[in-house]
């Protein structure tokens, strides 16, 4: 490796340029399900050959002025190690499980990145070397950040697996506000403190551990209803972090790709916020222990609730020419969507009509549900968004929903309801409506739904994987 | 590059995401999300950077875990994504052909 470096950095800098550009079309083509998966290995391709190049900068101009045959080693092993798992996992985690796969990924990427820093931090400190302003505040900032993303990610898996010491539903930390209050103080006191030129690697350390135990405290309190918001708004603090860890290893990629993603993350959460009516502000002040969750309750159900039998419902179905289907979060927790598609099958080899009335945040995340229901290899034609749905209900006979409630809730159309003003799907301009739930149980919201007290509606009490087959079986059996 | 150059780079970078995301339908957020995940495991440029340089066995544990982090951050972001992306292409043209009504 004789190359002049004055030819050789110039040339992996333009590589790494190639790779930014990859990622940002590789992002444009994602607008389209169509192109969104060339989007995706174009991206994935702009990685390789930016890795890629970086292996061959390294070798031929190392950064120490030799090779270092440890720090080689260390690359390989940790590659074929973090590579391997993450090859695997992604390869086998049941669609259902993917979110939480997802927020364990954004966990290590923003690990990394606070490592990286705290890396830089320690070899300043133990040559007692003031970083100048810009290093010192992208340091601090990285770890800061990086840590927090770390922790919350983590937390946030767990609590969309259901791990017993991270329960799905909220849980208050004791003294929260307390407790948040005195994190953030050791973080700002402490981040002023090394900005000001003092080099202090305990202050360093007090700092990485308060941040990592705020990204505990933060995501422990909120309910998983909310995680979606709580990963997206994570995995945009993994981009600023890994933009952070551009600026102290002055590299570009790292700034444009993190940047990138950090404004990703933040339109993503609040587009997700958006569609739950929620404000990110809220969800995260009911994550610190300040307010609680939608506890507005408005006055007991105005009618009676009409349960109807699996029969009467299998009847209703089959004679019908259309049919709608809305599933909903209580259909993904059941993992009953090869259930649906199912019954949809049957349906249709009646000659019922049949599509499915898709929310923007049906599922646990925005698009969640359009994945579920592609898995279970329901035609994507047969998934209809939101507004190009809700004026087919006035024509279609029976609207069957299953595990969805807050976004059927009439109520949201008045003021003076906490889902007033969340676009809702207008199931009750169907004829008849068919509720398949597990009990009367509120929503996320917390509050009744209008729906359950029509009287065009009938209420189908059962889980929804053993009730769709249920179902299934009854329509065959006409 | 000094910092007015990075800092240039950084606000610039925020807006082209800003503009490129607005526009993706709700339908592909998770993929979106998924695959803009995996974008922020180039933080395995920054791991080996780091790896390199390192001259004392803390360095190189640390150094090692943030390279096999990103990397995890890498692979199985990426091919999750595809995971997702690969069920949207199966078009209705699958095997079940529409039946007539019957």
């Amino acid at each position: 490796m004789n190359l002049d470096a004055s030819i050789i950095d110039p040339i992996v800098r333009l590589i790494w340029l190639g790779g930014a550009v990859c990622f940002v079309l590789g992002l444009i083509q994602m607008n389209s399900p169509a192109t969104a998966r060339n989007g995706n290995l174009l991206s994935a391709g702009g990685m390789a050959v930016a890795i890629g190049a970086t292996v061959l900068w390294l070798l031929a101009l190392p950064p120490t002025g030799s090779f270092n045959p440890i720090g080689w080693a260390v690359i390989v092993a940790g590659v074929l190690i973090g590579g391997g798992y993450g090859f695997h996992s992604a390869r086998t985690v049941k669609m259902t499980a993917m979110p939480q796969l997802v927020s364990l990924f954004n966990a290590v990427g923003g690990g990394a990145a606070a490592l990286i820093a705290i890396n830089e931090y320690v070899s300043h400190a133990s040559a007692n070397q003031i970083p100048g302003l810009q290093d010192n505040v992208a340091t601090v900032l990285d770890i800061v950040i990086g840590s927090i993303t770390f922790t919350g990610s983590l937390i946030a898996s767990g609590k969309l697996m259901g791990l017993k010491i991270t329960p799905s539903k909220p849980v208050r930390v004791p003294g929260g506000q307390l407790v948040t209050t005195v994190l953030t103080v050791i973080v700002v006191a402490g981040a002023l403190y090394l900005w000001l030129g003092n080099v202090s690697l305990p202050v360093a350390m007090a700092i990485l551990a308060a941040a990592l135990i705020f990204g505990v405290t933060m995501t422990l309190p909120i309910g998983g209803a909310d995680m979606p918001v709580v990963i997206s708004l994570l995995n945009s603090f993994t981009g600023t972090a890994v933009a952070m860890a551009g600026f102290v290893l002055n590299n570009p990629l790292l700034i444009i790709a993190g940047a990138l993603v950090g404004a990703s993350g933040a339109i993503l959460t609040k587009l997700m916020a958006d569609a739950m009516n929620r404000s990110v502000l809220n969800i995260m002040i009911g994550g610190f222990g300040g307010g609680d969750s939608a506890t507005t309750t408005v006055a007991g159900p105005g009618g009676s609730v009409r349960e109807v039998s699996m029969d009467d419902a299998a009847i209703q179905l089959a004679y019908a020419s259309s049919v709608i289907v809305v599933p909903g979060y209580g259909l993904a927790v059941a993992q009953a969507q090869h259930g649906v598609r199912e019954l949809a099958e049957v349906l249709e080899s009646r000659g019922v009509d049949v599509k499915y009335a898709i929310h923007p945040v049906a599922g646990r995340m925005p698009g969640h549900m359009n994945v579920l229901l592609a898995e279970a290899n329901v035609p994507y034609t047969q998934l209809r968004e939101m507004d190009d749905i809700n004026p087919e209900f006035d024509r279609c006979d029976v609207a069957l929903v299953v595990g969805a409630n807050d976004v059927t809730n009439p109520a949201a159309r008045r003021p003076g309801s906490p889902v007033s003003g969340m676009p809702i799907l207008d199931v009750d301009h169907a004829k008849n409506i068919i509720v398949m739930k597990r009990s009367m149980g509120r929503g996320y919201a917390g509050i009744d739904n209008e729906l359950y007290t029509n009287p065009k509606t009938g209420m189908l009490f059962a889980d929804a994987k053993a009730g769709l087959a249920d179902l299934v079986s009854a329509v065959k059996a006409l | 590059m000094n910092i007015d150059l990075a800092f240039t780079i950084f606000v610039l970078a925020i807006l082209v995401g800003f503009a490129v995301i607005s526009k993706v339908p709700a339908t592909l957020h998770t993929p979106l999300m998924s695959g803009a995940n995996s974008i922020h495991g180039i933080v395995l440029v920054g791991a080996m950077i780091v790896a390199v340089t390192a001259t004392n066995p803390i360095e190189y544990v640390v150094s090692f875990i943030a390279v096999a982090f990103a990397t995890l951050n890498v692979v199985g972001g990426y091919v999750v994504t595809d995971r997702m992306l690969q069920m949207f292409r199966r078009k209705p043209a699958a095997p079940k052909a529409e039946k007539a009504e019957g």
